[in-house]
């Protein structure tokens, strides 16, 4: 294992890279870029130690404008790739840049694959509920009837909802965020980061050019307050603009109330350790519920990594690696 | 068999005849454990210092219905006291545990030859579920071959009465009964088949040792009824000195990849899903963790290629393996390593094909898949080991080149190489540890890191994540020149184009130069590539021998091919070229070097035999 090695502390311009950002112009993944930039600063983390892997999507341009180790590589299989470096270098930050496209759709198998395994590794997920760099196909994310140019009469393929997915596939650190709202995200990312095991992070981006607008109900500024729940561990689920609604547990339910209809014992406190209830909020969508934001659930299980290389110096320390040995094998014979 | 002295009556038995090489194939349903027994008789042969070569060849059915013709699984070893190339074309000793091994294998036997049943299993009921219209036993279909008729089902139980395990156990112990007979037949000891059933049955001692009063009760039986007329002796043959073992080519594949590993300095990270017949390497990779192997098995083909990538990525050497349907889905990754310039070896277990074609039986029919299935100008070098034990020697190789060269290197192997097994002569393991050398390890001292900078053999830096100071992006946009940076600039493009292909081109200033062997001043060259080696060299060698002039010539190198190959080609007269497929290598060489080579194939999921060789070439000599 490399030693981290000393360096001043960095600042977020530090990560920004020479390259020019080719996003269009009012594109949501900007501001995810320099969110993720501050975040990465914050860290303490050498530069040296970050490693960027995407697959193919306007997204997935994202490690070209970082000044981190970064590899750009094919539609969807960004956790495959991750899982071999994480394997080879389980020291390194390794963060996986994705599209809905790319990890739900072409790369769906190993996005749930990653997520069993419990690779450590930060997994986030550019959900514009459209393809934009194919110009505009509808994504497994794009709502059931929505016109693209390949759906002219309207989509007839159910949506995927990742994060439910991303649960039931066994993730260890579940969350969302919004990619103009750069507190909430930038501590998202953190928790991320600091989390060990795979973080699945949905984050609602916005696509001016090809599905502009998806998340306006929920994110413009506005609305926001009462549209969003924001999940804070310990602390009750209420929310509206003078925080006068709750989420009750209804017989396994949710239900939306007037908190002043309920008392405070019954309203719901957010457990990020509870993966039931997880579930629960990641089906919540407007207009019936709040869209939750923040960290869904957190959960401890052994990194795949470890487990491997546990394995391994297991392995190590009871047998010898005598390669004489091992290709002479048991049984050879000397011809004089 | 040939025939070489015949001694003096040994014995209580009758004649021994001592010849040169016999050929033995087992056969009997699957369940029967054929290919254990083949497997200890080859164990043996080689413990006796035989030369051999062995041809598995099991149903694509886990377990068809017993007794059926999809169900028969068999194992031919061909044993020899001089040198033998081949499993050989037709057995002299068909061992036959049940009527459908009977119908399926006759059609190998030439007349003369012996077939050892198991007469139990000659039941109207087994008759049937082999579509035999009537009893081969009482018609006269097997006129003109030694037939040896035992009741090998009742003797075993009979043998085993006491041995206190159950009846269906007892059962099971035939195939070593039948092992037994073979080895009394061939005068081969016991003593290394009991070895290995205690320790197989370490933990069940009471099985081992049923199965031994088995084996050692066909012994007898042979003995004490002089079964045949005359008995063989095959002796050691007189191999080239050194140390030896018996291995098959994927066993040989995995050291040859753990060695290379090794001697690299750096973990092997293999990448894997499961495909006949390729699984074997990562079973035997996955046992090797204590030579710091870390195996993954993924969720499919792409994402173990990608694995790889990943692994080869962060300075570890990422590898995988497959067979033709699971490579169609590694190419676009192929592609991106291409691009990104990382080393990663792929072995190709080649199947019949197209799609899952004959999955249990071999062909040569993903050369052109290896040199070109992909999308754009997308060279790489491509290698195929000639027999078991070069699937180590080229593995090896294959390592060094991708670490060197920085590429994907493909590993031609196929179901006939991985299956078979040889006596493998040993490496020095000295000189090749010293064999080795990477030239490029992160050039730290570069001014400001380009990572598309270029040393001699036009190879890229590998600088590894982790590293301070060589941060780069890469991926499979095109790379400007030395920056790497992204560039779709159209002469940058056609520059990028070209320096990938010198690159993989430059590597056959490293290969040896095309060998010929045999006459090197005949008219008539015959080409092969991999596992067509062995009956190629017996055929050769089998045609001289009677006073023809031929040579021969093997490519193992497929791409970048010796530099030699055009001046090899052009100086014969005519050039045969033999392969499993419908004709792959020989367009290659006739494009290539525009010699009218003549194409002879085979696409029947079977190696060559040795006398279809010289029948194809005898007319021309
Ligand atoms: C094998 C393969 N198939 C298709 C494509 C074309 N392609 C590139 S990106 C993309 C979809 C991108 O959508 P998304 O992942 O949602 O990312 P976005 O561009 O919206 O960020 C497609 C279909 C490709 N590059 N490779
Ligand atoms: S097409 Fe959409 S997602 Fe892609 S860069 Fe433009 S705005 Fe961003």
């Amino acid at each position: 294992m490399a030693e981290p090695h000393e360096h001043p502390p960095l600042k977020p311009k530090d990560f920004a890279s020479d390259q020019a950002v080719r996003w269009c112009p009012g594109c949501g993944d900007y501001a995810v870029l320099k969110t993720a930039q501050q975040a990465f600063a914050e860290t303490g983390r050498a530069r040296s130690e970050f490693a960027v892997i995407s697959g193919i999507g306007c997204s997935s341009r994202f490690p070209y404008y970082l000044s981190t180790y970064g590899f750009h590589t094919i539609h969807g299989r960004a956790p495959s790739v991750a899982l071999g470096l994480k394997v080879a270098r389980p020291e390194l930050s390794v963060w996986v840049i994705t599209g809905d496209g790319d990890s739900l759709s072409i790369g769906g198998n190993h996005t749930i694959h990653a997520l069993r395994r419990n690779l450590d590794i930060n997994f986030l997920l550019f959900n514009n509920r459209i393809y934009g760099l194919t110009k505009g196909q509808y994504s497994p994310t794009s709502e059931l009837g929505k016109v693209t140019k390949s759906s002219p009469m309207g989509t007839v393929d159910h949506p995927f909802d990742p994060l439910s997915l991303a649960l039931g596939a066994g993730a260890t650190f579940v969350a969302r965020s919004v990619d103009v709202q750069a507190k909430p995200l930038k501590s998202v990312l953190l928790g991320a980061y600091h989390h060990k095991g795979t973080s699945f992070v949905e984050i609602y981006q916005n696509c001016p050019i090809f599905n502009d607008d998806a998340f306006a109900v929920i994110t413009d500024k506005p609305v926001r307050t009462e549209r969003q729940i924001e999940l804070e561990h310990g602390k009750p689920l209420v929310y509206g603009k003078k925080q006068e609604m709750a989420l009750v547990l209804d017989r396994l339910r949710l239900r939306a109330v007037k908190r002043s209809d309920v008392s405070e014992a019954e309203i719901l406190v957010h457990d990020t350790a509870n993966r039931e209830q997880a579930f629960l909020l990641a089906q919540m969508h407007w207009p019936e519920f709040p869209e939750p934001m923040g960290v869904f659930y957190q959960g401890q299980r052994a990194t795949y990594e470890d487990l491997l290389l546990d394995q391994v110096s297991q392995a190590q320390k009871s047998k010898k690696a005598d390669l004489t040995e091992l290709v002479y094998g048991k049984n050879h014979w000397t011809v004089q | 068999m040939q025939e070489n002295t015949e001694s003096a009556p040994s014995g209580a038995a009758k004649a021994e005849l001592v010849i040169r090489h016999a050929v033995v194939r087992f056969a009997g349903d699957s369940g029967d454990g054929m290919q254990v027994t083949g497997g200890q008789f080859t164990s043996t042969a080689a413990y006796v210092g035989n030369d051999l070569a062995t041809l598995p060849d099991f149903p694509a059915e886990i377990r068809a219905p017993a007794g059926t013709l999809a169900g028969v699984s068999a194992f031919q070893v061909n044993f020899a006291s001089e040198d033998i190339y081949t499993p050989g074309d037709e057995p002299d000793v068909l061992v036959a545990m049940n009527p459908a091994a009977l119908k399926l294998n006759l059609a190998d036997m030439r007349s003369g030859s012996t077939i050892l049943l198991n007469t139990d299993a000659f039941t109207r009921g087994d008759l049937a579920k082999a579509e035999y219209q009537s009893n081969p036993l009482e018609d006269d279909s097997l006129e003109g071959y030694q037939v040896v008729g035992v009741a090998m089902t009742s003797l075993t139980r009979k043998a085993l009465q006491e041995s206190g395990v159950s009846s269906k156990e007892r059962d099971r112990c035939k195939n070593f009964f039948a092992l037994g007979i073979a080895y009394w037949m061939f005068g081969r000891p016991l003593e290394p088949t009991a070895d290995w059933l205690r320790s197989k049955f370490a933990k069940r001692p009471e099985l081992a040792e049923a199965n031994i009063l088995a084996l050692q009760a066909g012994h007898n039986y042979g003995f004490n009824t002089e079964l045949l007329p005359v008995y063989f002796r095959v002796e050691a043959a007189r191999l080239p000195a050194g140390v030896y073992r018996n291995i098959t080519g994927n066993e040989a594949t995995v050291l040859g990849l753990v060695a290379a590993a090794k001697n690299a300095g750096r973990s092997l990270v293999y990448g894997g899903y499961p495909i006949t017949p390729a699984s074997d390497i990562l079973h035997e990779l996955a046992r090797q963790r204590h030579f710091d192997v870390r195996t993954i098995q993924c969720e499919d083909e792409i994402a173990s290629v990608c694995a790889a990538i990943g692994a080869s990525y962060g300075g570890a050497l990422g590898c995988t393996a497959s067979s033709g349907p699971g490579i169609a889905l590694k190419q676009e990754a192929v592609g991106l390593a291409t691009m990104v310039e990382l080393p990663l070896v792929v072995i190709n277990v080649q199947r019949g094909g197209p799609s899952t074609g004959l999955p249990t039986k071999t062909e040569q029919a993903d050369l052109l898949q290896a040199l070109y299935g992909r999308n754009g100008e997308c060279p790489v070098p491509v290698v195929a080991p000639a027999s078991a034990g070069e699937c180590f020697e080229l593995t090896y190789r294959a390592v060094w080149l991708a670490t060197r060269y920085m590429c994907p290197v493909f590993v031609l192997t196929d179901g006939y190489l991985a299956n078979g097994s040889e006596p493998w002569r040993l490496p020095d393991m000295a000189t090749l540890s010293m064999a080795w050398k990477t030239t490029h390890a992160a050039s730290e001292q570069m001014n400001g890191f380009a990572p598309y900078d270029r040393d001699e053999v036009l190879a890229r830096p590998w600088a590894v994540p982790g590293t301070p100071g060589l941060e780069h992006r890469i991926g499979g946009l095109e790379k400007q020149a030395i920056s790497g940076n992204v560039s779709y600039d159209p002469a940058n493009h056609q520059q990028m184009v070209e320096i990938r292909a010198a690159k993989i081109d430059g590597i056959s200033q490293e290969i040896p130069e095309q060998e010929v062997e045999g006459d090197a001043d005949a008219e008539v060259l015959v080409v092969g590539w991999g596992s067509t080696h062995g009956a190629l060299t017996a055929a050769t060698e089998h045609l001289s021998e009677s006073g023809h002039r031929i040579a021969h010539a093997q490519i193992r190198y497929l791409n970048p091919l010796p530099r030699n190959t055009g001046d090899v080609l052009r100086r014969f007269k005519r050039v045969f070229v033999f392969e499993l497929n419908g004709g792959q290598l020989v367009r290659l060489l006739r494009e290539r070097f525009l010699v009218d080579c003549i194409p002879v194939n085979k696409v029947q999921g079977q190696p060559f035999k040795v006398v279809e060789i010289e029948a194809a070439i005898k007319p021309h000599l």
